[in-house]
């Protein structure tokens, strides 16, 4: 129990996903204007990411290593990771079509997303029981989603503040960015095993 | 080798039939309209409609929010084609005159370049520093090009007439406009 906890801290908060590994950066600035839309980019990254590391994990210790062709783990993974995207987008469009416009092009390119990718190839580098893969991809999820909100929160804050005029726009959410990656810094005090 | 090829097969065989079950079940009943129109557009995306693309467009002409005249690239075909869809009087005053294509004057030309990246299908060929030049049968007359040159060089003017393009005279009115 304690273990799995641990493993839910260390990757949502020591070792985040966006702002210690530095994955996922496209959606962290793309998606992060508005807190409804960051919210909704969190939940189906949330699904697809946990999914996609259990499902990795699956098909590496199932179908690849016994067949010795962990050669072919990249070219598998990305098709699972392809087809969950394609789920999830099918999905989202019949579930909450106003979601599906403010998503808009980000909602498939979660395909291209490297936190799913990257998660999934760390995940299978570490001795990870199923239980702890799920626990793995769903805490960086969760991670990720923390940050995305947090930087909504910020950027709709910053939208009304009085910046000065070079840094209006990217500039400024940049500067916020790297100030949020350094108060993240301050998680590495917490135990992670 | 045989390991490879069989599974990496299988697993593209089941992610394709989840899939398809999945696109069965989670069907979206959208607008057949819609789509339809959305195949008739140029699909190049140039935004001159003042919607998000051919797809914004799309959507506002089978909502009926739109006039079927909103296409410069698609111009007076495209104009015909979707009254007939729609079923509505196509507006011919507002497409009228001849199709209009990009010209590059050589002489005001200074290569800036910056034409080429603007445009939409590609039509302007010439590299940096170099006289650029329109492929006139790639160009859709979009007037994109046309904001962005910085000395003026480039122009929308009507086709040359040739023997495929030529056609009657409209009639005059002989009291004048």
């Amino acid at each position: 129990m304690r273990d799995y906890l641990f493993i839910l801290l260390g990757t949502a908060l020591v070792n985040n996903v966006v702002l210690v590994r530095f994955l996922g950066l496209c959606p962290f600035m793309g998606v992060s204007n508005k807190v409804d839309s960051a919210v909704g980019m969190g939940l189906a990254t949330t699904f697809v990411l946990t999914l996609a590391v259990s499902i990795c994990w699956l098909l590496e210790r199932y179908v690849l290593i016994p067949l010795d062709i962990q050669f072919l783990r990249i070219l598998a993974f990305i098709l699972v990771i392809a087809a969950l995207v394609q789920f999830t987008e099918m999905f989202v469009r019949k579930a909450s079509p106003a979601l599906y416009q403010v998503l808009g092009i980000y909602l498939p390119l979660i395909t291209t997303n490297c936190a799913v990718f990257g998660m999934a190839l760390l995940n299978i580098q570490q001795p990870h029981s199923l239980l702890e893969s799920l626990l793995f991809g769903f805490g960086s999820a969760l991670g990720f989603t923390l940050v995305l909100v947090l930087f909504a929160g910020l950027r709709e804050r910053l939208a009304l503040a009085s910046v000065p005029e070079t840094f209006v726009g990217a500039p400024i959410g940049f500067i916020a960015a790297g100030l949020l990656a350094l108060a993240f810094m301050g998680f590495v005090g917490l135990p992670t095993r | 080798m045989i390991a490879a090829v069989v599974s990496l097969t299988l697993l593209g065989i089941a992610l394709g039939w989840v899939l398809g079950l999945a696109a069965r079940y989670l069907r979206v009943e959208s607008n057949p309209l819609h789509e339809e129109i959305q195949q008739m557009l140029p699909g190049v995306n140039c935004g001159q409609c003042g919607y998000p693309g051919c797809n914004g467009a799309a959507e506002a002409l089978a909502d009926g929010k739109a006039a079927v005249t909103l296409c410069p690239p698609g111009g007076p075909t495209l104009v015909q084609a979707l009254a007939a869809k729609l079923g509505v009087a196509a507006d011919s005053a507002a497409s009228n005159g001849p199709p209009l294509l990009a010209h590059v004057n050589e002489a005001t030309c200074i290569g800036c370049a910056h034409c080429g990246k603007r445009c939409p299908t590609d039509a302007i060929i010439g590299a940096p520093k170099q006289i650029h030049g329109v492929i006139q049968d790639a160009c859709i007359g979009c007037g994109l090009c046309v904001e962005v040159c910085p000395t003026e060089c480039l122009q929308l003017r009507p086709i040359a007439s040739t023997l495929k393009t030529w056609h009657w005279p409209k009639p005059a009115l002989s009291f004048g406009v």
